[in-house]
């Protein structure tokens, strides 16, 4: 059976591409390809990741430059037709600059930038990147980034909740909310969220670095693991 | 064509957590300033454009705030036209 083709998308500046396109063939087993920032078509993918990294050098703000790429025209496309897309750290941030997602990512809480493990509840899983999750469940992920305090006004937390769309929250190993786990001082501790139509998901923890237990964590499998079901030619998409 | 200095000073809203503000009140208090109830810190971005009037300089770079300079989710901004650099026929072409 062909196996399902997985766009990672290099921004000059990413950094957690390879990583990515190392999880996704070895480990997830899926055809993941390289996409240059400057290509302009997603013929022929079933799914696009944008990693982490720090894309422009997060001149200006994180994201706002790389939402101006020549392929993100094909990114927003790729979102309005239904395709699975999920933003990993930068990724994140880009989606929210693109407004293909809401909020924005702000300077963590403490000033520093957080390197090490997290948990993380799942909310909803209603969402394409979750299916494979249980509500309530608790995954063990690594976070690398100094700019993950997301933020929603109460009006637009208000949306997310009411349509399901909040797909993680900072967490104690046991899955109970606190502050200390909600380590960068995110609104309502939200560690990822999806939007309305639930294929497209950002994160500000990295499940392309926990797929395998040679790195100490596996917990990434739960979400990437997802792309094993989408085999090629039989799309999840809406159109 | 006149060229023109425009300002855009960006704040985070109010309301926005400011750690970066936060972290300069608390330096400032460990200084011994005393009664420094807020700090917000922001980004002047100071840009040198060519256009027709001072209207048309500051409606431009409104719209590039808008559109990229500051983000509406978390900032807000301000734009001033500070000076006329040169005019038509100056000697800067």
């Amino acid at each position: 059976m062909t196996r399902p083709v997985v766009a990672v998308v290099g921004f000059p500046g990413s950094n957690g591409d390879h990583d990515a396109l190392h999880s996704l063939a070895e480990d997830v087993g899926v055809d993941a390809r390289l996409v240059d920032y400057r290509q302009t078509s997603l013929a022929g993918v079933d799914a696009v990741v944008l990693p982490g990294g720090f894309s422009y050098g997060d001149s200006l703000r994180a994201g706002a430059i790389a939402r101006f790429a020549p392929i993100m025209a094909a990114v927003r496309d790729f979102a309005d037709e239904g395709g699975p897309i999920l933003g990993i750290c930068n990724g994140f941030q880009i989606l929210t600059e693109a407004h293909l997602l809401p909020g924005a990512l702000l300077r963590n809480k403490t000033l520093k930038f957080h390197c090490h493990l997290t948990h993380v509840r799942v909310e909803h899983a209603t969402d394409f990147w979750t299916a494979d999750c249980n509500p309530g469940e608790v995954l063990t992920l690594p976070v690398a980034h100094g700019e993950g305090q997301y933020f929603v006004d109460a009006d637009t937390l208000g949306e997310l909740e009411a349509h399901g769309q909040i797909a993680l929250r900072y967490a104690e190993r046991d899955g109970t909310l606190s502050d200390e786990a909600n380590h960068n001082g995110s609104t309502a501790a939200i560690a990822g969220v999806a939007n309305r139509g639930g294929n497209v998901l950002g994160l500000m923890p990295h499940p392309e670095r926990a797929t395998s237990p040679l790195v100490g964590a596996t917990d990434g499998l739960k979400i990437l693991g997802t792309l094993q079901e989408l085999s090629a030619g039989l799309q999840t998409r809406a159109s | 064509m006149s060229v023109w200095n425009v300002k855009a000073i960006i704040m985070p809203k109010p309301g926005v957590n400011d750690p970066q503000g936060e972290a300069i009140r608390g330096g400032l208090e460990s200084l011994e300033f005393s009664g420094v109830r807020e700090v917000r810190a922001g980004k002047q971005i100071s840009l040198t454009i060519e256009a027709q009037s001072r209207d048309d300089a500051a409606s431009a770079v409104k719209r590039m705030c808008d559109q990229l300079l500051a983000n509406p989710v978390i900032e807000t901004y301000s734009v001033t036209v500070d000076s006329v650099e040169e005019t038509d026929g100056g000697v800067n072409a």
